[in-house]
């Protein structure tokens, strides 16, 4: 077995000494920093990155936040508006209504007045024309004229006959 | 097998020289070991700074596997060993990228498998030993040695467990260097045992009787592929549980 020959001990284990030892002072002095270099730039730029995202992430929030506040308020004040402007029409509907009605009634309660008083009018121009009439129908059938106050009595009392 | 034929399975593992030289009467000598350690750490630079070099915010595909490695060991570490751990991440990356492109080098036709040396693993082992007894010695001081006297034992037992400790944690660069040294080397003379079971069934049977070895071959480096990183993977981890040892104690 040519690994169990003691003469090329001495050259691999040199040869090794120096090769190992000069990997070593490369990798720990150039190459390794370089790499480490590299992993924590990217770490960097990427704490950096997630760190900004999240920085927007809460100041859209708080935007966010903000413009639902806005609308809330805009909205409410809006109702109350409504409501405000609902309740002044009611309450302007409410006294021209009560005015119309008075107005109305008054006027109703004179047109009744009125009719009352044509009424009463008509009433006593009958009894007179109808008097009047039968006074000179009677003068037609008798051939004399009656006696005026007879005549009205017994109108009168036609008329209420008629009217009971 | 008999290194002589030229075709021995383990004649793979024959390390020869490329460049002699010597040091003090030692002999350095280049290698093809040495080659490919070279290559081994020229690619991991490779790797890694020229994936590196884009420094893309959202990486491609290089950038991508390089970002892999280095975070695939910072997890291993972050979870094995907790944030005490970050000071020997580049230690413990440099140690597993070594082995992982050794294996993986390893089996490219041709190249030599410089983990399939007892003499490397071990090296590495006892680095890793040495490094972590250090660490536990320096954090510790001496209640760093507290480690090997469990705590519950009744003190009668402690003649008995003592010993057991400190041998189960003087065993451990052994396990740790043979596990590797072991895995690549089985895997390879396996591969290499194969293939010449295409060639000389191959050559009895007109070629047909070489296909079923060939299929093997084929799920074999497949699977060598599977241990080059889980092999890698393991020696890193264990030099993590051991650096958590040293550093938490019990």
């Amino acid at each position: 077995m040519p690994q169990l020959d003691p003469t090329t001990f001495a050259t691999q284990i040199f040869w090794l000494v120096i090769t190992f030892g000069a990997l070593y002072a490369i990798l720990s002095r150039v190459a390794l920093p370089r790499v480490a270099d590299i992993l924590a730039a990217r770490r960097k730029k990427i704490d950096g990155d997630l760190d900004a995202a999240a920085t927007l992430k809460s100041e859209a929030e708080s935007v966010l936040k903000a413009y639902e506040k806005a609308m809330a308020d805009a909205r409410a004040q809006a109702q109350a508006t409504l409501r405000q402007a609902a309740e002044d029409l009611a309450a302007d509907a409410a006294t021209k209504n009560a005015a119309l009605s008075e107005r109305l009634n008054r006027e109703i309660k004179a047109a009744e007045e009125r009719i009352a008083a044509a009424k009463n009018r008509a009433v006593d121009q009958i009894s007179e024309i109808a008097g009047a009439a039968a006074g000179q129908a009677t003068a037609r059938l008798i051939g004399r004229a009656p006696d005026a106050n007879a005549v009205r009595v017994a109108v009168e009392a036609a008329i209420k006959s008629g009217r009971g | 097998m008999a290194e002589s034929d030229g075709h021995s399975p383990l004649d793979q593992f024959k390390i020869s020289k490329i460049l002699p030289m010597d040091l003090g009467g030692v002999d350095v000598s280049l290698t093809n070991s040495s080659v490919v350690m070279i290559a081994a750490v020229v690619l991991v630079t490779l790797f890694l700074t020229l994936g590196a070099r884009a420094r893309a915010l959202v990486p491609g595909r290089w950038q991508g596997m390089a970002e892999l490695s280095y975070e695939f060991v910072a997890n291993m570490i972050r979870d094995n060993v907790g944030p005490e751990g970050r000071k020997y991440f580049p230690f413990i990356f440099s140690l597993f990228m070594f082995v992982l492109f050794g294996n993986l080098l390893g089996l490219v036709p041709y190249s030599f498998t410089f983990t399939s040396h007892i003499a490397v693993t071990a090296t590495l082992a006892v680095a890793v030993i040495v490094m972590v007894t250090g660490v536990g010695l320096a954090l510790h001081g001496l209640h760093f040695f507290g480690y090997f006297v469990p705590k519950g034992v009744p003190v009668v037992m402690l003649a008995l467990m003592v010993p057991i400790e400190i041998i189960s944690y003087l065993s451990r660069p052994v396990s740790l260097s043979i596990r590797l040294f072991a895995n690549m080397m089985a895997g390879h003379t396996m591969m290499k045992v194969f293939a010449g079971f295409v060639v000389t069934l191959g050559a009895a049977t007109f070629g047909v009787g070489g296909i079923p070895p060939l299929a093997m071959n084929v799920a074999l480096t497949a699977f060598e592929l599977l241990v080059a990183f889980l092999q890698a993977y393991v020696f890193a981890v264990l030099t993590c549980l051991y650096l958590n040892d040293s550093i938490h104690l019990h």
